[in-house]
């Protein structure tokens, strides 16, 4: 486009384009395989109304210090990656505006509650061991094996009591802010639970007795206290306190 | 196998009340509350057994207690025991599924329906309840 | 014993407590607050022998409660298979001791062996 015509465009537009301001993007610096030290890097980062907290870490990547370690992918809260403690808050840093955090020091950590590999950077073993000890998948021994010749019929109603919980991207958050989790490294974590919920109210699912002797532990689902923190920071609304607690609804006998 | 520094928040994150809510603050409290009251009950239990004493036994004790002190402590488990019974009901119910609402498809920008006014009221209900309570007692005790 | 029989039991003391220990609390407004607690004022109450019988329950409910929620509360701040061993059965221990100390209390006093 020439100079011109993007001059042209620009009056035309009607346009008003968002100021760009500058927050300062503490960013904090680890690496346990080098035992260095956490320290805090500063970088002075411009901003304007849409820029998410991943935006402006990759804009220190691209022109500041391309040595930030940060996991990201789809940037639209779809694939879990980007979940990071951003100003003591466990957040999705694709989903969180700069201006919703109305402040001028953004700092941004890794996750609490899982091992850091290296600055932003964590494993997740633990939380996907976690997720594979309760099954996560439909337990059913009338699946056919020749294809076509069987469906499992299910209501819109039916599917309603479950769906919320399969919105689950597995970004870590829930198990991050747990208070359970803080000093229980063998609590199995609100991310399993609430997918073992997600399994047990399919109704094509026949392994609810099974699940329930998985999470009936010393360091199971009785370890949930209902903080509900785990909810109030899950970016998908996949509410793991609710399924949570309708799970051990089972156990106690509230529901059966 | 090498223990793997797993970056817990350790018991700062547990006792930290803030940014998530009442909810968290009432789980904190639930927990502070629960030990203290099973410290008063252990006191109790050796409080009462002065009575096998006799009558000297036991009023030289009950000096001990009947003080300020002693009833600003009595005041404080008043106001422990009333918000640990009325949160642990709801508690208790919670954890039976009950008011902690329906699943439904979930819809921006995500509200935590589990999170809802129904628990944030009885929370809210047992300090104030608490509260009373403590000030009952109190005139009670400094009223004699 | 498996954790969700535990919890029941917990959540089972807690009801039934909060209901005892109301009474306990109303049988102590019933005089006024120093009166109830003179020497022969509290004789009379345990001598009094269903009374005695509901303070034996409470003893036993709350020991139960109290002592299942520091079990829980230590195991979630310490992991370990030998630590909590010790803390499982240091409860346990301790709820005994608490049961039987408070029980001799309310035993001699309500024969008569003040």
């Amino acid at each position: 486009m020439t100079a011109e015509s993007l001059q042209i465009s620009n009056e035309e537009s009607g346009s008003i384009v968002s100021p760009t301001k500058t927050i300062t993007l503490r960013i904090a610096r680890s690496n346990p395989n080098t035992n260095t030290e956490l320290r805090f890097d500063e970088f002075k980062v411009p901003y304007q109304k849409w820029t998410t907290v991943l935006d402006t870490i990759l804009e220190v990547k691209k022109y500041l210090d391309h040595s930030v370690a940060v996991r990201y992918s789809c940037r639209q809260a779809s694939c879990g990656s980007c979940g990071m403690k951003i100003n003591g808050k466990p957040s999705l840093a694709c989903f969180t505006k700069i201006t919703e955090l109305n402040s001028d020091v953004v700092t941004v950590e890794p996750m609490n509650n899982f091992p850091i590999i290296r600055d932003l950077t964590v494993g997740f073993d633990r939380m996907f061991s976690n997720h594979k000890k309760i099954k996560p998948f439909i337990i059913n021994e009338e699946s056919e094996i020749t294809s076509g010749t069987k469906e499992f019929l299910q209501t819109p109603e039916e599917v309603e009591k479950y769906i919320q919980f399969s919105s689950c991207i597995k970004c870590g958050l829930c198990n991050s802010v747990c208070p359970t989790m803080a000093t229980d490294s063998s609590f199995i974590g609100p991310q399993a639970l609430a997918q073992a919920y997600r399994y047990v109210a399919d109704n094509r699912d026949k392994g609810k007795d099974e699940r329930l002797k998985i999470i009936d532990d010393s360091h199971g689902i009785f370890r949930c206290h209902f903080a509900g923190s785990c909810s109030q920071v899950c970016p998908k609304g996949v509410d793991p306190a609710m399924g949570i607690q309708l799970l051990r609804g089972y156990l106690l006998g509230f529901r059966d | 196998m090498a223990n793997i520094d797993e970056n817990k928040e350790g018991i700062k994150g547990m006792i930290n009340p803030t940014r998530y809510g009442i909810e968290r603050f009432a789980y904190l409290l639930m927990r502070l509350t629960g030990l203290g009251l099973l410290a008063y009950f252990v006191a109790h239990i050796y409080e009462t057994s002065m009575i096998l004493q006799g009558k000297v036994g036991w009023d030289e004790f009950l000096a001990i207690t009947q003080t300020t002190e002693g009833h600003i402590i009595l005041a404080l488990v008043i106001g422990m025991s009333v918000f640990h019974t009325v949160n642990g009901i709801r508690v208790m119910l919670g954890h039976g599924g009950v008011g902690v609402g329906k699943p439904a498809r979930p819809d921006y920008p995500y509200p935590a329906y589990s999170q809802n006014a129904r628990h944030k009221i009885t929370i809210y209900s047992a300090i104030v309840l608490a509260a009373i309570a403590m000030m009952y007692g109190l005139a009670v005790m400094f009223g004699e | 014993m498996r954790e969700s029989i535990i919890m029941k039991i917990h959540y089972g003391t807690a009801v039934a407590a909060v209901a005892l220990v109301a009474v306990h609390i109303l049988f102590r407004l019933t005089q006024g607050f120093a009166e109830s607690l003179e020497y022969e004022s509290v004789i009379a109450n345990y001598e009094f022998l269903p009374y005695a019988g509901m303070l034996e329950i409470i003893l036993i409910l709350i020991s139960i409660h109290g002592f299942n929620g520091l079990r829980v509360v230590l195991i979630e701040l310490k992991q370990g298979s030998q630590y909590e061993k010790s803390v499982t059965y240091g409860c346990l221990a301790a709820m005994v001791l608490v049961i039987l100390y408070g029980s001799r209390t309310i035993l001699m006093t309500s024969m008569g062996m003040v």
